[in-house]
């Protein structure tokens, strides 16, 4: 019996671990080939592991491309996508505590309103967003890649909302009575209880915001602001290179801010997704 | 109504819950309402790049439907991507968060490997990655070499294999529907399944009759979120097949972007924005009806 489950157990081991290496095949090809000699790349394609490590790749892609090298696309990358995770995060928590725990007139309405826009492709307000912000004058600049986050986003309200639900309403009472006003309940007590939300919120923010593309496509005009998802596109065009040892390094090296978050903040995407149905 | 100053009239109750969200309320007005009220008012005229908007009536919407070939074949191939990548990728998503539920000392490694291609899925480096794996020198077809097939067909230069590459990317991120079923996996009562299992029944009926149904809700949320998703798919297509070739990868997304910036044909890819907007809300309208049951339980925990 003992013997049969362990077979049982090891079966279902050697299961899951194949399918799941047959599934980051791809991406471990890529890192392997991101070391190998370029002229090796496609000759080789079944041999995984490199015959020698090199990292010409990576000092050959970083040179990039129109004089700009990927230094300054990653220091952009960074601005917009900080810049709109510090707004996106603090709005939405302050929206988030006034849906919460306050009734106010036009509340419901405006309620359902936060949950159409969850729904709400980007797409539907594509054209008119790029008619307006180019007569603000806006285009070839960050702004329209930031400030629309700083007005709460439908997802990360919806997410924090439900953290602010749990917290007693009784320990606002006892602050409300000690006289701290509304704005104060929520700096000093609602917020340092949210932040598992907020970090998780922030995590989903900058991946979204660093992933990124067809806002960089519409409003980016030189290769000096570009972000690095359009960079990497644009580097990666067959009539610019055909480099691919550095265009897999400049790929890879284009996912690591992502990879690093993940392997660090597991615990917050997975209870992220699991609570609130947020998709990855 | 009338404080004595304005610092009594800040703190009284009614105000907080305004002011509060009083960003939204902003954003939402000028990001996302005025925004598309814009956009139902360019459908209904010429505006270019280079012309103001003349008021044309319904001719946007009629040329849409009677004479753009590439439009009704990019509603076709979305919907083809959808209606095929979404219940394919619930499916994978169901199988392995059965898998995983079961816990072992490795499961959180098993999770992250399976959830990694969501995270990294939607960003230009796979997309990158993926045109590299099906070109015809590319490295599904040295893989076929090893094991004695070879061939330098080539995946994306083929009207029939070529929407397959964009159905096996959207499939192979289905890790976030996975975390969905994982958590929902765990809380259906274990009594039960032992219940079930007195009786005599097999693994199937417990299937059939205890999982399904436990997780129905679940698959819906996830099967309309994943619908809005793929009809939003825009970048996957974009860099690998542009939509090529002869139109068969052609998404809806991305035609919408070829006319409106393009070809600068403001007005007519508002009317292309404004049907998606009747999509997408006809879709939404059947989460809201049903909506009392999913949220009751998320609220539940």
């Amino acid at each position: 019996m003992i013997k049969k489950r362990s077979i049982h157990r090891i079966n279902y081991h050697i299961l899951v671990i194949v399918f799941g290496s047959v599934m980051i095949y791809p991406l471990i090809w890529m890192l392997m080939s991101s070391f190998k000699e370029t002229n090796t790349i496609f000759r080789n394609v079944s041999k995984l592991i490199p015959d020698k490590f090199i990292v010409e790749n990576y000092i050959n892609g970083w040179k990039g491309f129109g004089g700009v090298s990927f230094g300054t696309f990653f220091k952009n990358s960074f601005i917009v996508t900080i810049t709109a995770t510090v707004g996106a995060v603090f709005s939405s928590s302050i929206v988030a505590y006034g849906f919460s725990r306050f009734q106010f007139k036009f509340g419901k309405p405006l309620f359902v309103c936060m949950l159409l826009s969850m729904m709400l492709p980007y797409q539907i307000v594509m054209v008119p967003q790029y008619i307006m912000f180019n007569k603000l004058g806006w285009s070839g600049t960050y702004l329209p890649l930031t400030v629309p986050y700083f007005f709460g986003q439908g997802f990360f309200i919806f997410l924090i909302m439900q953290f602010i639900d749990r917290i007693p309403r009784e320990l606002d009472e006892a602050a409300k009575i000690d006289g701290c006003s509304y704005y104060a309940i929520f700096s000093k007590i609602i917020l340092p209880l949210i932040s598992p939300a907020c970090i998780t919120s922030a995590i989903f923010s900058f991946m979204w915001r660093w992933d990124d593309f067809l806002g960089s496509l519409l409003y980016l005009n030189k290769p000096t602001l570009y972000t690095i998802s359009y960079a990497l596109k644009l580097f990666c065009d067959p009539s610019s290179t055909s480099d691919y040892g550095a265009m897999f390094a400049m790929a890879v090296l284009s996912i690591l801010p992502i990879m690093v978050l993940f392997i660090a903040f597991q615990k917050y995407l997975v209870d992220g997704i699991s609570t609130s149905g947020l998709k990855g | 109504m009338k404080h004595k100053t304005f610092k009594s009239w800040i703190n009284q109750r009614d105000t907080v819950g305004f002011i509060c969200t009083l960003p939204f309320t902003i954003g939402f007005l000028a990001f996302t309402l005025i925004p598309i009220l814009a956009s139902l008012y360019y459908s209904f005229t010429d505006f270019t790049i280079l012309s103001k908007p003349n008021f044309v009536g319904l001719k946007n919407y009629i040329q849409l439907f009677t004479r753009d070939k590439d439009f009704l074949q990019s509603l076709k191939v979305t919907i083809y991507y959808a209606v095929v990548s979404v219940p394919l990728k619930l499916i994978f998503a169901l199988i392995v968060a059965m898998l995983l539920v079961k816990s072992t000392k490795l499961s959180a490694i098993y999770r992250a490997i399976y959830y990694l291609p969501s995270i990294i899925g939607s960003s230009v480096a796979v997309s990158v990655l993926w045109k590299r794996m099906f070109a015809s020198d590319g490295i599904l077809n040295s893989l076929l070499a090893v094991v004695g097939i070879n061939t330098n067909f080539p995946w994306l230069g083929n009207t029939k294999t070529a929407i397959w590459t964009l159905i096996i990317l959207a499939v192979w991120q289905f890790g976030s529907s996975m975390l969905i079923f994982l958590a929902a996996l765990k809380q259906i009562p274990s009594s039960l399944y032992e219940a079930a299992r007195v009786d005599g029944a097999g693994p199937l009926k417990l299937f059939i009759n205890i999982t399904l149904p436990m997780l129905s809700t679940t698959i819906f949320f996830n099967l309309i979120m994943q619908t809005i998703t793929a009809f939003m798919a825009f970048t996957q297509c974009y860099i690998i097949t542009g939509g090529k070739p002869l139109n068969s990868t052609l998404f809806y997304a991305v035609y919408m972007y070829q006319q409106s910036f393009d070809y600068s044909h403001f007005g007519y890819g508002a009317a292309m924005a404004w049907i998606m907007l009747i999509i997408i809300a006809a879709v939404t309208l059947i989460i809201f009806k049903t909506s009392d049951r999913w949220v009751y339980r998320e609220g539940e925990q």
